[in-house]
């Protein structure tokens, strides 16, 4: 196993404000939008965004958190036990542009399940997909609106995407087998 | 992390077990409270409410958690059933099972029973109440309703008074509370106190001011006419007089003790309309957490059939 470091904390930051104005500017003047993190690392990176909106459009984006567990479409196959991390969306979904947000987008799979998350809560004006990484190799036709950068990767490499709050450091790496 | 098939007692899941039980009803409870009430978990499952004894509350409840698992949900009445015509109760299962059925819900009126099919049948099994034995989720409700109020368990005094010896609510609950630390105190008509088979240190008190004496919370369990071939005690009047809660009675609780109560109440015997309804009654939330709690025993055990193939 090889882990080579493909984003530092600087990289990282930059790439966060340059997606938080790419957000700003998709938005306009639609002030009814809400950031929606898919949990844990998702929930994480859009807290971050929303306090760089914040600060450069004077005022607090609504937030939500989105535990996708239940809506897994291989939950009664996957032979790790999921634990339930809840989902937190103290807003009315209806009628308001929701930017969706991950760390990496792989498959698809998972956004798949997010927008039918999201969809259970009502229904929203419209949804925008944000990925700090895309990695490629989509199962699904399932496209990210922005994204943070674009890895090439190979399908038996691992993406290591770490934060402070949950790993003490920011970082993305990839780990190669071999 | 739970590890079993079935659910048909609390008497061999392990602390551990029940707290996994309670911290996932807490994210199912957020479903309960949304506009579209249904998660796709248990989409293609079937489960099937078997009852052999009648139930509106709790089999309505079963339905409801399942439903909103997006599981298919049947429900099979005894009345109705082959049962009448001779066959066996291993039999009617196995049939049932023959159709695809991922789980039963079963509640008999011998103790034991549910047990017995959960042995006979790939299928899981939850106890939704056999004879005088256990009933595990109204039990697991209990617990989640005094955990939300109290916001933890170990240590709490709980007073659960009527009568015991036919109550599988308070068996349940003698099991898990034991487990988890609680104070439980049991009393009633010498009558209604079973001389056997409560779990080891569980106190049977003498009055119910001992019982009641500093609680935290206030157990009233129904008496159950439906379920005496001979009378236990002289008149409901007599009863409700020395074993209901009344207000001078509450006083000697805990001030902010809650009042709860497994339903369906007889209002003015065990318990009187202004303390069934009064701001320390939890006895509608106990109701309102039911479906949390039963959606996340389908949810584990359902889910345990991935991991068990797999080792």
């Amino acid at each position: 196993m090889v882990e080579k470091e493909i984003l530092n904390k600087h990289e990282i930051d930059n790439i966060l404000v340059r997606l938080s104005f790419q957000i700003i500017e998709k938005i306009k003047d639609d002030a009814d939008f809400a950031l929606v993190g898919i949990k844990r690392r998702g929930a994480i990176l859009a807290d971050r965004i929303a306090s760089t909106i914040e600060k450069f459009k004077s005022l607090k984006p609504m937030i939500g958190y989105l535990d996708i567990t239940l809506y897994r479409d291989d939950l009664t196959e996957i032979s790790e036990f999921p634990k339930l991390l809840g989902s937190d969306l103290n807003f009315d979904v209806k009628g308001k542009t929701i930017i969706l947000i991950d760390d990496v987008i792989f498959t698809g799979r998972t956004v798949r399940a997010a927008l039918d998350a999201i969809i259970d809560y009502g229904r929203p004006k419209k949804i925008i997909f944000v990925a700090l990484i895309d990695r490629g190799h989509r199962e699904l036709p399932i496209q990210p609106d922005f994204v943070g950068k674009y890895v090439p990767t190979n399908i038996e490499e691992k993406i290591n995407v770490k934060l402070h709050e949950i790993d003490g450091l920011d970082s993305v790496t990839i780990e190669k087998r071999g | 992390m739970l590890n079993r098939k079935d659910l048909t007692g609390l008497v061999d899941v392990t602390k551990e077990e029940i707290l996994e039980i309670l911290d996932t009803a807490e994210k199912f409870k957020e479903i309960n409270s949304r506009e579209i009430k249904k998660v796709p978990a248990l989409k293609g499952k079937t489960i099937v409410n078997l009852f052999f004894e009648p139930s509106t509350r709790t089999r309505t409840s079963f339905e409801i958690a399942g439903k909103r698992l997006s599981a298919d949900v049947i429900n099979f009445t005894a009345s109705a059933s082959s049962t009448t015509k001779g066959e066996t109760l291993i039999d009617t299962v196995k049939n049932i099972e023959s159709m695809g059925v991922d789980m039963f819900v079963v509640r008999h009126y011998y103790s034991g029973s549910v047990r017995f099919i959960a042995q006979n049948t790939k299928a899981h099994v939850i106890n939704a109440g056999d004879g005088t034995n256990e009933h595990p989720t109204q039990s697991l409700l209990d617990l989640y309703t005094i955990k939300e109020h109290k916001g933890n368990l170990e240590g709490l005094k709980v007073a659960i008074i009527g009568d015991i010896t036919h109550s599988r609510v308070a068996r349940s609950n003698a099991w898990a509370m034991k487990k988890l630390g609680i104070d439980l105190r049991l009393y009633g008509p010498k009558t209604m106190i079973p001389r056997d088979y409560l779990p080891l240190g569980c106190k049977v008190c003498n009055s119910m001011e001992e019982a009641l004496e500093d609680c935290d919370v206030v157990m009233m369990l129904r008496i159950q006419l439906e379920r005496q071939g001979i009378a236990l005690f002289p008149s409901l009047k007599e009863y409700s007089k020395l074993f209901g809660l009344n207000k001078n009675r509450l006083e000697l609780t805990k001030k902010d003790a809650i009042i709860m109560h497994p339903g369906p109440i007889n209002r003015g015997v065990e318990l009187p309309s202004y303390l069934a309804d009064c701001d320390r009654s939890v006895i509608l939330t106990q109701v309102e957490n039911g479906v949390a709690v039963r959606m996340a025993v389908m949810y584990l055990l359902a889910m345990q059939q991935n991991t068990k193939l797999g080792e």
